[in-house]
């Protein structure tokens, strides 16, 4: 592809990739954000413990975990469809993209949560505090840092699976390196997806870094 | 209980008048932390009845203890701040729960930093500040709702000696001061010797004696003076332990004994200790000569406690 060809090419791609991540992070955290918490809140020792909620839970998070991201997006197709009308295009594609990213997400949620030291929900509940209380002004602020690090985690996760979502017409970085690099062998085109993939990555991360250690007063 | 079947207070009638600081002393795993959660009904007991300031706590509901419990403050071994809040804000935390307007807050804040020596201190994050400071907030968080009685979780457990004396005397300051309530549970002694009036000792769950401090010394085969007053045990065939109680250490007893009754008097061991100001000892003796008896006698009427190891 000469120069004119490629900048609009990979601009659009990049543009793609962008709203799949940027949408299935959103989603991925308003729905794992509180499950991530229940997880905790209704274990045994919990808040609320809920033990029926919490094996459910825990198992439905795990069969989430268990499958591979290519088979999720291909065994979830039916319910892609239901929710965007199509089971094509990058909108399709955030249906997978967050369905697989949210029991990761939960995951990292409940471990963060399950740092907060016993000894000061006691406290809080010592002083009268209702448990939603509890959740909204111990747990969640006490846990930010480390919300924000598992989120980060998760964005570079997703810019990997949203390469896979190319393969259902998602569009993107990743479907543009398959297509014109790998398909067509065209060499400049993968060096350059992938230099592009890397420096988004780092920049994430980096960032991701940078708030997390700003919102840490420990 | 927890649901393991553990039985980890059994029988516990303890009684905290008010305006005292109770001490409870005990071993890690005694059922003090049980006992001292009981309170606040942070765990609640299967059976008997938690009265704080005349009210029950168990018949409350969920919304009531909620109410309750902010009548009662509490610190803790770990200081249990948040790291994400300023002192600031640490402190106002009981005072949101309890909504109270953010400019009383704030004056209150204000107040309570200055009560516990940390003015200038408020900007600060927890993370910031030493161990003493980090339980001064604790304490000034715990009194921020105005309670009447404040529980203690081995409050200085986790601090070096200097410091754990600078909060002991700051909760003391607190009592005289405020009129407080404190129910303490350590594992020093030297907790319940500079501030308790009160005192009970724990093992395996339940409450071996208990009482004022000063009673419990002349009380005959007493646990709490054995730990205070550390002696060999068992005492020697035909030696004497008297316990002098407040006040009596200061006598010459025993020159008077010799003097008056021509024993001789061997001294085994002894100790003595400040109690509140006061000093209180316990001596280990053995008496040789022809009117023993008349002499034990003298030593009584001076209002000591003889206790007598048979030969």
């Amino acid at each position: 592809m000469s120069p004119e060809e490629l900048v609009p090419v990979l601009w659009e791609a990049t543009a793609e990739t962008a709203q799949m991540v940027l949408w299935s992070t959103l989603l991925t955290a308003v729905f794992g954000l509180p499950i991530g918490v229940l997880l905790v809140t209704t274990g045994r020792g919990g808040l609320t413990p809920l033990p029926a909620l919490n094996a459910v839970l825990g198992a439905v998070v795990n069969i989430g975990r268990s499958l591979p991201f290519i088979v999720l997006m291909v065994a979830i197709l039916p319910f892609t469809r239901l929710i965007t009308g199509t089971t094509i295009g990058t909108v399709a594609a955030i249906v997978p993209l967050t369905l697989g990213a949210v029991p990761f997400y939960a995951r990292l949620v409940e471990s963060a949560v399950r740092g907060v030291s016993r000894e000061v929900v006691e406290a809080a509940q010592a002083m009268g505090a209702r448990r939603v209380t509890v959740v909204l002004k111990v747990l969640l602020p006490e846990t930010l840092p480390a919300l924000v690090a598992g989120l980060t985690v998760t964005v570079v996760a997703l810019i990997g699976y949203s390469a896979m979502a190319g393969a259902i017409g998602g569009g993107g970085l990743g479907d543009l390196a398959i297509r014109y690099g790998y398909q067509r062998f065209d060499t400049t085109v993968m060096v350059i997806t992938v230099v592009l993939l890397i420096v988004i990555v780092q920049l994430v991360q980096s960032l991701g870094d940078l708030l997390a250690r700003r919102l840490s007063h420990r | 209980m927890y649901d393991t079947g553990v039985v980890a207070l059994d029988g516990v009638d303890l009684d905290v008048r008010e305006g005292e600081i109770f001490g409870v002393l005990g071993q890690s795993g005694a059922g003090k932390s049980t006992l001292l959660r009981c309170v606040n009904l942070l765990e609640r007991p299967t059976s008997g009845t938690v009265t704080v300031d005349g009210q029950d706590l168990t018949v409350l509901g969920d919304a009531e203890l909620r109410r309750a419990r902010r009548r009662i403050g509490m610190i803790h071994q770990h200081f249990a701040l948040l790291s994400s809040r300023t002192v600031a804000a640490n402190v106002a935390f009981p005072l949101e729960v309890a909504k109270v307007p953010r400019a009383e807050r704030r004056a209150r804040v204000a107040e309570l930093l200055e009560l516990v020596g940390l003015d200038g201190k408020a900007k600060s994050y927890p993370a910031q500040l030493s161990g003493g400071q980090k339980q001064r907030v604790g304490i000034a968080r715990a009194l921020a709702a105005r309670p009447k009685v404040l529980l203690s979780d081995e409050a200085t457990s986790a601090l070096d000696p200097g410091t754990t004396q600078s909060i002991l005397a700051l909760l003391r300051r607190l009592n005289a001061e405020l009129g407080l309530t404190i129910l303490l549970i350590t594992h020093e002694m030297h907790v319940i010797k500079s501030i308790c009036d009160s005192a009970a000792i724990m093992r395996e769950g339940r409450v071996l004696e208990s009482g004022r401090v000063h009673d419990l010394i002349a009380r005959p085969g007493s646990q709490l003076t054995r730990e205070l007053f550390p002696l060999p045990e068992p005492a020697p065939p035909g030696s004497l332990t008297v316990t002098f109680p407040a006040g009596q250490a200061e006598e010459p007893v025993l020159s008077g004994l010799v003097r008056k009754f021509g024993v001789d008097v061997n001294i085994l061991g002894g100790s003595l200790e400040e109690l509140r100001g006061v000093s209180v000892g316990r001596l280990r003796i053995r008496m040789e000569g022809e009117d023993t008896a008349a002499a034990l006698a003298y030593l009584r009427g001076r209002g000591l406690l003889v206790e007598e190891e048979t030969p």
